[in-house]
């Protein structure tokens, strides 16, 4: 299944990027997409395993922008 | 300029005016000069010191506000002071100008996309009642003033009006409607007032759909894209590593090598180190691109479909409605046993439930209401025709590989159309003929994608050769298959993409429901987007909104430039990074050349990223 969220306040191109290769990384994602750009995060990944990995992402984005916040698109 | 913006730029203008008082001002206390370059230095750099620092804590090392921390720090402790300040606050300058540039880059396609309807005005039991569009089901009928935008798409049931479409279709001239006819949403109703009956949900209409396909597109990355998120991944470690090496191993190798000047020269490696200006430069190309391609009708879903359409070399076509208007009109009739008005009655019937452009062209020929309760077993032979029970009769409706099927003898029809033979009971009653005309600027179309380098035309259509190859002739296209059947197209155009060179692509361009699988098979799918259907357009890669042919070479065009925009971006970027470099290793350079270098690259690569957004043709 896909989730699409808009993640509020990126402001910074290559963080975008670091967020994108770090929830790609996460277990169960198939396709993870951070468009800086748009502020879209879209993420493909197994039905069961989705909550998890958001609240992976959650963390990861934080991390890397701690003035940005995940929202539902 | 948002707040957060003006605060930047109020603190960089205060670090400024105390870092010239810093220099300008001759005390006899050196002390009172060095607090006043490090109150200059705090207000302009205090937070990105602030998030370096927050950073490391959390084991994140690598980042600009690092490197920057450093490069300052490092210079104030050879005692460069103005130095150190000075790119401290060019480099927050160039941070400015970023956000300001995105920003107003993501607003004016924000207002580009502005076509969202804020209201439904709602026919309740003779009231009006003004309603979220959400809430607007299918057949509720609804009222547009002049200068509302259509919320929902609809059917006109009342009143005459002009209408928009530019914010749809790119197309400036507005168009006439009247009753019984189809409204698009996002499109603004211009001075009549009209009411119609809602044929889509929200959900389902053209502006969400259309909102959907831009807010989600580039969520495929073209390559450029992909090389400088790797470039920057390991370009930023690397120059790091350098200037370490650069500030240690000199000194220590060389007699006679100063610390302080050996320290000096790998700073300016840490100024140029990030790699801000290509990181967003590129992006910003793109999403440009997407926005103004939008602008003219064309919508891209996706920045890697800019690099396929500038690399086409095979163009593929679907004929009805793509390169012809897929307006069909009865042109001829032959009936044998019933009267011509009996024959396409029946024909007419049988058809009443198929979208295909031929049949609605026999009903409108028909011209009068259809009960289809008359109809039954109504059964669709994709590529073949129809068969149903008009009135207790077995009628079959479709071209000659359905009349052999059905072993009924039919007529060699040798006239220019599509011919449309109809059985009744498996004995042949006559035929229609149909004709279609071909759109006012195919021709022009494929001559322009000739000169922009197409190799190879090519049109795939189920139409009989007759058509095909006269059409194909008009209009000066390399190739033509006829007789196809959907599968047959895939296939063909499977033969297609293996005769073509690897490393150029094919596009197919087409609109019908049958073109969904062939869209989805080519390297670019290009649906016509008014006329077409939604799974096509789903199926597509590119959407052209106004049906007309001229846009795809002009999409190529715009394409072209995008790709050349990023090209010369990354290229810039690079060479002045390595230029700097090397200067600065040679000692020939100082830290202002080097932020210069850093953020005038910067400014100078969103600059021309802009242009993607105005193409002119």
């Amino acid at each position: 299944m896909k989730k699409r969220f808009i993640i509020e306040g990126l402001d910074c191109a290559s963080c975008a990027s670091k967020m994108e290769v770090a929830i790609n990384k996460l277990d169960g994602v198939k396709e993870a997409s951070v468009n800086f750009m748009t502020q879209r995060l879209v993420i493909e990944a197994d039905e069961d395993k989705m909550s998890s990995i958001i609240e992976e992402a959650e963390k990861i984005i934080s991390r890397i922008e701690p003035y940005s916040k995940l929202k539902k698109a | 300029m948002n707040k957060n913006m003006r605060k930047r730029l109020i603190r960089i203008i205060a670090g400024i005016v105390l870092l010239l008082a810093a220099v300008l001002i001759d005390t006899t206390k050196d002390w009172i000069n060095i607090l006043l370059f490090l109150a200059s230095y705090l207000i302009v750099g205090g937070d990105i010191l602030l998030r370096a620092l927050k950073n490391i804590l959390r084991g994140k090392v690598f980042d600009e506000n690092f490197l920057m921390s450093i490069a300052t720090i490092g210079a104030m402790i050879i005692s460069e002071y103005a130095e150190g300040i000075a790119v401290m606050v060019l480099y927050q300058i160039g941070e400015l100008f970023q956000s300001y540039a995105v920003d107003k880059s993501r607003r004016s396609i924000g207002d580009l996309m502005d076509i969202r309807p804020d209201h439904a005005n709602l026919m309740k039991n003779g009231d009006i009642v003004k309603v979220d569009p959400d809430e607007v089901m299918v057949g509720d009928n609804i009222v547009i003033m002049p200068g509302d935008r259509i919320p929902l798409d609809a059917m006109v049931v009342e009143g005459m009006s002009m209408v928009d479409t530019s914010a749809i279709t790119g197309e400036s001239l507005p168009r006439d409607v009247g009753p019984g006819q189809e409204i698009l949403s996002g499109c603004i109703n211009v001075n009549g007032v009209i009411t119609a009956e809602v044929t889509k949900e929200y959900e389902e209409s053209t502006v969400s759909k259309i909102l959907d396909l831009v807010e989600n597109a580039s969520s495929k990355k073209s390559s450029s894209e992909q090389f400088i998120t790797k470039f920057a991944r390991y370009y930023t470690p690397l120059v790091v590593i350098l200037a370490v090496l650069l500030a240690v191993l000199p000194p220590l190798l060389i007699d006679g090598a100063s610390f302080d000047e050996w320290t000096y020269r790998a700073l300016s490696f840490l100024v140029v180190s990030c790699p801000c200006a290509l990181v967003i430069s590129i992006p910003l190309t793109f999403f440009s691109g997407i926005g103004g391609a939008s602008k003219r009708g064309v919508l891209v879903k996706g920045s890697n479909y800019f690099e396929a359409l500038a690399n086409v070399e095979t163009m593929v076509f679907d004929k009805t409605g793509t390169l012809t208007k897929g307006v069909f009109e009865v042109q001829e009739l032959k009936a044998y046993g019933i009267s011509k008005g009996e024959l396409i009655e029946l024909a007419a019937y049988a058809e009443s439930f198929s979208n295909h452009p031929i049949s609605k062209s026999i009903q409108k020929a028909y011209g009068r209401e259809i009960d289809q309760a008359n109809v039954s077993d109504v059964f669709e032979i994709a590529g073949h025709g129809i068969e149903a029970v008009v009135g207790g009769k077995k009628i079959t409706v479709g071209n000659t590989k359905l009349m052999k099927q059905k072993n009924i003898a039919y007529d060699e029809v040798d006239l220019v159309g599509t011919s449309v033979h109809v059985g009744i009971d498996g004995e042949y009653a006559g035929y229609i003929l149909i004709a279609d005309q071909v759109k006012e600027d195919s021709a022009q179309a494929i001559k322009s994608l000739k000169k922009s380098g197409i190799r190879k035309t090519v049109m795939l259509t189920g139409d009989n050769k007759k058509v095909g190859e006269k059409i194909a002739g008009d209009l000066l296209l390399d190739q033509v298959y006829t007789d196809l059947l959907p599968v047959d197209k895939v296939n063909r155009l499977e033969e297609l993409i293996l005769q073509s060179n690897e490393k150029k692509t094919l596009a197919y361009v087409g609109d019908g429901i049958n073109d969904a699988p062939v869209l989805a098979r080519a390297d670019v799918g290009i649906a016509m987007g008014g006329l077409g259907s939604d799974a096509a357009i789903e199926a597509a890669d590119v959407v052209i909104m106004t049906d007309e042919p001229s846009k795809i070479p002009l999409a190529i065009k715009m394409s072209k430039k995008i790709i050349s925009i990023a090209n010369q971006n990354i290229t810039f970027a690079i060479a002045v990074k390595i230029v700097i470099l090397i200067l600065s290793a040679l000692g020939i350079t100082n830290l202002w050349v080097a932020i210069f270098g850093d953020v005038g690259v910067t400014f100078i690569a969103i600059l021309n990223s802009f242009r993607a957004m105005n193409f002119k043709d």
